[in-house]
């Protein structure tokens, strides 16, 4: 065995491999460690957004790679209102140059099938069925009150933080918020009451 | 304070967004005013109803997939090869001049070291981002095609379930900037992350232990593949380890 080959390369690599990791390798590692696990929660606010699954699938990569190119810029400890607000950008520019398809509810059939534990088959059905059913009410809500909805009620984020997102005031969101609810209440009345008269 | 303020002032307290100071004037009027105890009953119902119903949308399988794969990779080491190279034949060429004096032993330690800290970064990564395995099955027969064109090496991977470590599955990382195939295994509660990768050097080496905070991290090199394996199970234990892995590596005595 040749023993020797071993000595003279190393010590010139190192430098050179410690500014190559830095610049590459670790930080799409760290990207990849703490960006991507949100990559559900981003896909389903830009669903909610665009109104279709496709879209939502494009605006999500899109976003993920552009939150990687500013990867450098992200100084914050929460990881997930920034990637929504890049996210939420790519889907206004998606529907301002109007790339977006129309509305498809495929997807709304192919709700989850979440695991019934501790409860019984008849309040699932119901559940799912009433899931179904407001997630169609929220697409039909105006733009401007399905996001603070959404990222409220779903993505459970505080008034300080959707207000950066969104890129409004507090109050503005309050004032948003609570006319969300209200019409989103009275659609959902509209449909019980509906269902009884059928 | 008015109605119309406190109607929107409700949504405020139902999410928990009030003060102390505000959230006592929203009920001192909610106390007197029915209309306005109406919106906050009304906006708590729709509230708990949203948080028990299913309103996620799940991205589709493979989503995750394909950013990553739309990730820049780092870009093949080719000059680091290059350099390598020359490095190599000038070496070589060195080496009849230095040949047992020692000096590789001290550069070897150098290499082992900053690798274990990588696989110590890599490893402690996964355990943070709960994301242990890109490719979860108890089936080797399901891990190994799996790296088939991710990396360009094909891991060995062995079932020691009979030996008591589960195999979970594998996933892609990073050890000194290039991409290299993890194999995981449980004992116990313990999870150990073995890494593989290839590079110039790897000429058999026997293995060896480090410590590093608290971890145990086996280094081995064999069929030209260099193995780190990583857990906080104690030292003898990953030794076993190392030894069923070689074990099953190696062709049987006499087949």
């Amino acid at each position: 065995m040749t023993v020797g080959v071993r000595v003279l390369p190393t010590d010139k690599l190192i430098p050179m491999r410690v500014a190559y990791d830095e610049e590459e390798g670790t930080r799409a590692a760290r990207f990849r460690a703490i960006a991507l696990p949100h990559v559900d929660d981003v896909y389903s606010l830009a669903r909610y957004l665009l109104g279709n699954t496709a879209d939502a699938e494009d605006a999500t990569q899109e976003a993920f790679l552009r939150a990687f190119r500013h990867f450098d810029t992200f100084r914050g400890t929460a990881v997930k209102p920034w990637l929504f607000a890049i996210v939420r950008n790519v889907c206004r520019t998606m529907r301002q140059s109007s790339v977006v398809s129309s509305l498809d509810d495929a997807d709304d059939r192919a709700v989850p099938l979440w695991s019934a534990e501790g409860e019984t088959p008849e309040i699932e059905v119901v559940r799912q069925r009433d899931s179904i059913e407001v997630r169609r009410m929220l697409d039909e809500l105006p733009a401007a009150f399905r996001e603070v909805l959404v990222l409220r009620e779903i993505d459970d984020l505080s008034y300080r933080e959707i207000a950066e997102i969104v890129g409004v005031p507090v109050g503005t969101i309050m004032s948003r918020l609570a006319r969300g609810r209200a019409m989103l209440r009275a659609a959902w009345l509209a449909g019980q009451s509906k269902e009884k008269v059928t | 304070m008015n109605c119309e303020a406190a109607e929107t002032l409700v949504n405020a307290l139902v999410d928990g967004e009030l003060d102390a100071g505000h959230a006592r004037e929203v009920e001192t009027h909610v106390a007197s005013c029915p209309r306005c105890a109406a919106a906050l009953a009304d906006t708590r119902d729709l509230h708990r109803a949203m948080a028990q119903l299913d309103l996620r949308y799940k991205a589709p399988l493979g989503l995750s997939r394909r950013i990553e794969a739309a990730l820049p990779r780092p870009a093949r080491v080719t000059t680091d090869r290059r350099t390598l190279l020359k490095g190599f034949v000038l070496g070589a060429t060195l080496s009849g001049a230095v040949a047992a004096s020692g000096l590789f032993l001290f550069v070897r330690d150098d290499r082992e070291r900053w690798m274990a800290a990588d696989v110590l970064s890599a490893h402690l990564r996964s355990l943070q981002s709960t994301r242990l395995t890109d490719i979860e099955t108890s089936d080797q027969h399901t891990v190994k095609p799996w790296f088939n064109g991710k990396i360009d090496i094909a891991p060995p991977v062995v079932d020691l379930t009979a030996k008591g470590f589960t195999l979970l599955g594998g996933r892609l990382d990073y050890l000194d900037g290039k991409p290299c195939a993890v194999i995981v295994y449980k004992r116990r509660k313990h999870v150990i992350d073995l890494f593989v990768e290839q590079n110039a050097q790897a000429i058999n080496q026997p293995a060896s232990t480090t410590k590093v905070q608290g971890f145990n991290i086996r280094h081995w090199t064999e069929a030209g593949l260099h193995f780190w394996a990583i857990s906080d199970i104690n030292a003898s234990e990953l030794a076993e380890f190392q030894e069923e892995v070689s074990t099953a590596l190696s062709p049987r005595d006499g087949a």
